[in-house]
């Protein structure tokens, strides 16, 4: 069994945020980058897949700078066995990255191709399903609980109050969201090996980006607030002004 | 004459809310730019019920596309059928409600029109006759402009953003022929199970209770639903990070940057400190109420009206009080 995990290097989701002085980026000086969240958890879905089947071979793939390959050794010191950095740097265009990801994995003839259900930074929640098409792949968007077992994979996939069990026959595409498992971290044995694991470097074919950044700000400041008061005592207040002053009751 | 389509949604014979809402967002641009509106339905047969509906939402124009195996998602079905219409109909925007089945449904028909998508947007302007979409990043750490340089610009609109409007006018339904069958639709939903019917999802509910670690365990839970229930059923639950990694809440509940970003008229934050990463999921709702022991924790600085003490007298009181309000 061979899995595709797609991942990206994010901003970690506690950093403070600080918009560049032309307006249009995000200063990294003062950013803690990680691998997104979730791409985390794709990752760890495709080794216990592997683990299950007692084989296989795991390739992380990303689209990035250079850098980005400190994210793929964590990944392959997580256990991954070959990284693959397509040097570009991905905008909001999802389909650009998108495209850039099947050229390199369409020829890899994969059984399954993970990706994180988002990417942390744009939040754009596009690439995985975008790929999927673009290999005409079926795809699970937003699964967990994954299995695959004779030839296809079967997921669930929380809905507006519900969950929609879906299924569909491999290779697939799904992108994966928090799991009731955390990914594991790698002992120091591991991060040492990984060093040693082939990470292959070409360019991304990303193709020209048709989403073009206008500007960036910060989220609007909200207007002062008070406390009404402290404890049990300070409820009826609460609600007259809930009530009245906002009109939200 | 330029056309926008509203892709509205329906699940078990009930059109949702968002579908009136992408009407609304569409004909504010369409009335900028002189352009019609039309919307689309793609469901189980009956769906064509739903057309005077979208109609008076604002639709000049209803294409409904009907199918058996439509009773459930079909995401390939579904994206098939979309994308032959918009590509015939070669409309000026697409906008898709950023819902489960739009975040899942609008990449697909996008990439197989080999065009770009800007997803959950939460503002829509036309400037000099482009259209320019605001959106949030890094979970609402910041807002992104941008604009699509295409012919037909795709983008999905965050529900519960855009206020639906009526239209004493009603839409002509026109039929939207299905591409393909069951056998060309690989990924099939088998089943779907409801774990609170009737209840509304957070991302999509105007009031939001939330809970955090601050409550100290899942057994303290039934004052936050207590006050949910007491909020009436256009109030959904909520849940802060420590809470669903502690297991205590199911993650579909989660507000933050690794849950969602939700903006609902009223949102009570209780028992939750406010990390980065959930203030930016949860700023941008109208009014916030905090409740807090600590009276330095930083959900505060958000909070229109706060009060300091223990969650546990406090939310009883809250709801009889709201409840005493609602009886009279």
């Amino acid at each position: 069994m061979k899995i595709i995990v797609c991942m990206k290097r994010v901003p970690d989701t506690e950093s403070r945020i600080r918009i560049g002085d032309d307006g249009v980026s995000i200063d990294p000086r003062a950013i803690k980058f990680v691998m997104e969240p979730y791409g985390e958890y794709a990752l760890e879905t495709a080794l216990r897949i592997r683990e299950a089947a007692g084989g296989g071979e795991v390739v992380l793939v990303t689209v990035g700078d250079s850098i980005s390959a400190e994210q793929l050794r964590s990944g392959l010191a997580m256990g991954a066995d070959r990284a693959i950095l397509l040097k570009g740097s991905p905008g909001f265009d999802g389909f650009a990255t998108a495209s850039a990801l099947a050229a390199e994995i369409g020829p890899l003839g994969a059984d399954l191709v993970l990706t994180g259900m988002k990417a942390t930074d744009d939040d754009q929640q596009q690439v995985g399903p975008m790929l999927a098409e673009l290999l005409s792949l079926p795809c699970i968007t937003v699964a967990t609980d994954i299995q695959v077992s004779a030839g296809r994979v079967r997921a669930n996939r929380e809905v507006e109050g519900g969950v929609e069990h879906v299924e569909a026959p491999t290779p697939a595409v799904v992108t994966v969201t928090k799991a009731d498992f955390e990914p594991r971290l790698p002992k120091l044995q591991a991060i040492m090996a990984a060093k040693r694991k082939p990470l292959e470097e070409k360019d991304a074919q990303l193709g020209p980006s048709r989403i073009r950044l206008i500007g960036l700000a910060y989220p609007p400041e909200r207007p002062p607030g008070r406390i009404v008061g402290a404890g049990a005592d300070a409820v009826p207040e609460l609600v007259r002004l809930l009530r009245t002053e906002a009109k939200a009751l | 004459m330029p056309a926008i389509l509203a892709v509205a949604e329906q699940r078990d014979g009930s059109l949702r809310a968002v579908s009136r809402e992408m009407i609304s967002a569409a004909h504010s641009i369409a009335t900028a730019l002189g352009a019609d509106v039309h919307a689309a339905l793609v469901g189980p047969p009956g769906a064509e019920a739903h057309a005077d509906a979208l109609g008076h939402a604002g639709a000049a124009a209803v294409h409904v596309a009907t199918h058996e195996a439509f009773v459930r998602y079909s995401p390939d079905g579904f994206a098939a059928t979309l994308a032959d219409h918009i590509r015939a109909a070669g409309y000026w925007a697409v906008f898709f409600p950023a819902s489960a089945m739009g975040k899942d449904l609008a990449p697909r028909v996008a990439a197989r029109l080999r065009l770009p998508l800007v997803t959950d947007a939460t503002a829509l302007e036309l400037e000099a006759g482009e259209l320019v979409v605001t959106r949030p990043i890094l979970a609402g750490r910041a807002f992104a402009r941008v604009a699509l340089e295409a012919d037909t610009r795709i983008v999905s609109l965050r529900p519960n953003v855009f206020a639906p409007h009526d239209e004493p006018a009603s839409g002509t339904l026109n039929s939207m022929p299905v591409n393909g069958s069951p056998a060309d639709w690989k990924t099939v939903v088998t089943d779907v199970s409801s774990d609170a019917a009737g209840q509304l999802d957070v991302a999509e509910a105007p009031v939001i209770v939330a809970g955090g670690r601050g409550m100290k365990g899942p057994e303290n839970w039934n004052l936050l639903e207590d006050l949910r229930n007491a909020l009436g059923p256009k109030a959904a639950m909520g849940a802060s990070r420590a809470v669903v990694d502690a297991g205590w809440r199911p993650h579909a509940e989660q507000v933050g940057q690794t849950g969602k970003t939700v903006s609902p008229r009223l949102y009570f934050a209780v028992a939750i400190s406010g990390a980065m990463q959930h203030l930016a999921g949860m700023r941008s709702s109208g009014t916030i109420v905090a409740i807090n022991k600590d009276a330095d924790a930083p959900i505060f600085k958000v909070a229109d009206y706060g009060i300091v003490g223990d969650a546990m007298e406090i939310l009883p009181r809250l709801t009889a009080e709201i409840r005493k309000l609602q009886s009279t």
